[in-house]
């Protein structure tokens, strides 16, 4: 049995369906990247998972180790080993880069983590993690908490974009610790150059997984816009 | 023990450092209620400290040029369950002084206590003055406090002002501090409080650029739960070319506490800009959010998150 297996999902808000019928599986320690243009449903997925507030799916099911966990909060997920980092990471003021890096079963030794995503620990773990920061360096001590978290399932939404977006060879050192640390990874993206880093990619349209399998393959797929371009329902079918 | 060595022990205990009264290059006054129980100057300032009919009167005066290295330590209490505390305070720092303040004004066994400050803080031309003050009111939420400042900032002067209460119960606190600066004057005043039971906090904060380019900050964070309430008023009026000032207030709400907050600004020269922004509410849910994807319970998390805003 896969780590995550989603299937069915459906999650509709008000009359809008954000997710409709998708099915997805990652096995334990692979990196899976979900390639979609903006608006398909990828971050309404990724707060599915995490169990943000407000959404609980309208129909199908999402398994964790074999264990059904709709109704568990996002803290009850974190220490099942789910964990995410959002597009846009808030900031926090009064807590620091070291405070922020060790919070709860982290590991007490944060500076390896800093240096993963390309900071000195030297100039950043007094740092607070509030307004100072820029978007950039805000993003990679996020990923540097999660690489700290050791998840089982790391949960990165779109890592590589926003103002000052993460270079491709940052986000593949972030990938290559998560590997080491054994830790599955959902990477998010619009991007197909980014996908081509994974072991395993989904497309995703309107809610729905429209062609899975190796990146190389989902990447040409999405490249080609046949999906995103057309207006057909069920466009995915014809999936090579 | 002695009433000092008494406050001193509740200083400590209020993360004062006890080691600075014995200290020949460091200047304070401490006083219990209305009795001055220890006081001393340094070379370059003046300390000069007397009790009235009517409270104690303090004047603290850093002369001309003179840049301390230590702080100058303030530390008022009343020790009994019940009693009053009126100070009134006079400080002055001559042209291109500088100075840091650090008073602590403790009522660690209070039940019925008030405690009035009136202070008059004049910053000369050239001149910078740090002023942090703690406050620690006990367990019985008996303290009624009553910290009146008025100050004024000359030409290239700075005023950075803190007000920290935390720790313990507020009581009846109401903060009154109006401050104008001159021009190239920079004031920051910063409040900090933590309400709990049924407390009361109202803080009204004033900063007046009058002078060309001056620049003001107020910046106020509240965390209230149980019953508490605090109304939070921050005025900044832009009366110069130059001027830029800014209201920045956040109070996080639990429980069914009550807060609001009304920042004014007011610009009389067109070449002055005043910007504010508040937010009240609860816990801000993406952080929450954030806390608890990183393995916090929900209560773990708004404790991290009140801790920072109030650090
Ligand atoms: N809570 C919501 N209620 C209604 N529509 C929403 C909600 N959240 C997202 N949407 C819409 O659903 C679509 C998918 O959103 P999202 O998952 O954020 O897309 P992506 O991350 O792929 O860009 C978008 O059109 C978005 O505007
Ligand atoms: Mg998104």
């Amino acid at each position: 049995m896969a780590l995550l297996e989603i299937t069915n999902l459906s999650f509709q808000a008000g009359t809008a369906k954000l997710l409709d019928g998708l099915c997805l599986s990652i096995e334990a320690a692979e990196v899976h990247a979900l390639l979609g243009t903006n608006g398909t449903g990828k971050s309404t997925l990724a707060y599915l998972i995490a169990g943000c507030e407000g959404y609980r799916p309208t129909g199908g099911t999402i398994l964790f180790d074999g264990q059904s966990i709709q109704t568990l909060k996002i803290h009850e997920r974190a220490q099942l080993g789910i964990t995410m980092a959002w597009q846009e990471p808030v900031r926090f003021e009064g807590i620091s880069v070291a405070q922020y890096l060790t919070l709860k079963n982290k590991d007490p030794e944060p500076a390896p983590f800093l240096e993963m995503v390309g900071l000195d620990p030297g100039r950043y773990l007094t740092r607070m993690v509030d307004r100072s920061l820029s978007g950039g360096e805000r993003k990679r001590i996020e990923l540097a908490s999660i690489l700290a978290l050791r998840p089982k399932l790391a949960i990165f939404d779109e890592p590589d974009s926003g103002i000052d977006m993460l270079s491709i060879n940052d986000i593949i050192n972030v990938i290559n610790a998560c590997k080491e640390n054994g830790s599955a990874v959902l990477l998010i993206t619009h991007r197909e150059e980014i996908a081509l880093i994974a072991d395993q990619a989904s497309q995703i349209c309107r809610g729905r997984i429209v062609c899975s399998g190796s990146p190389e393959k989902v990447a040409a797929y999405y490249k080609s816009r046949q999906c995103a371009a057309c207006a057909v329902e069920g466009c995915g079918d014809d999936c090579p | 023990m002695t009433a000092l060595d008494q406050l001193m022990q509740a200083f400590g205990n209020a993360g004062g450092d006890r080691a600075v009264l014995a200290d020949s290059a460091t200047a304070h006054l401490v006083a219990d209620g209305h009795t001055i129980l220890s006081a001393r100057e340094i070379e370059g300032v003046e300390v000069e400290a007397q009790a009235t009919a009517s409270g104690i009167s303090a004047k603290v005066r850093v002369r001309q040029g003179v840049r301390l290295k230590n702080p100058v330590h303030l530390c008022f209490g009343v020790l009994h369950k019940r009693g009053s505390q009126n100070i009134s305070m006079d400080v002055r720092l001559e042209k291109n002084a500088a100075a840091s303040f650090i008073a602590h004004c403790i009522f660690p066994g209070a039940e019925q206590v008030i405690h009035t400050m009136d202070a008059v803080i004049d910053i000369g031309e050239g001149a910078e003055m740090r002023y942090s003050e703690t406050h620690f009111h006990g367990r019985h939420g008996g303290v009624e406090a009553i910290p009146k400042a008025v100050v004024s900032v000359g030409k290239n002067g700075r005023y950075l002002g803190e007000f920290n209460l935390i720790t313990g119960r507020v009581g009846r606190l109401a903060i009154d501090y109006a401050v104008q600066a001159e021009e190239n004057g920079v004031v920051e005043l910063t409040a900090r409080v933590f309400g709990h039971g049924r407390d009361s906090i109202v803080i009204t904060e004033k900063v007046v650029l009058a002078g060309e380019n001056s620049r003001g900050l107020i910046k106020t964070r509240v965390a209230i739960e149980d019953e508490a309430s605090a109304e939070i008023t921050g005025i900044t009026e832009g009366n110069a070319a130059g001027a830029r000032g800014h209201v920045d207030c956040l109070e996080i709400v639990k429980d069914r506490a009550v807060a609001s907050a009304i920042p004014v600004v007011r610009v009389t020269n067109p070449l002055a800009k005043v910007t504010h922004e508040a937010a009240i509410g609860s816990v801000d849910k993406r952080q929450l959010e954030t806390l608890m994807m990183h393995g916090l319970s929900p209560e773990e998390a708004v404790d991290v998150i009140v801790k920072g805003i109030l650090r």
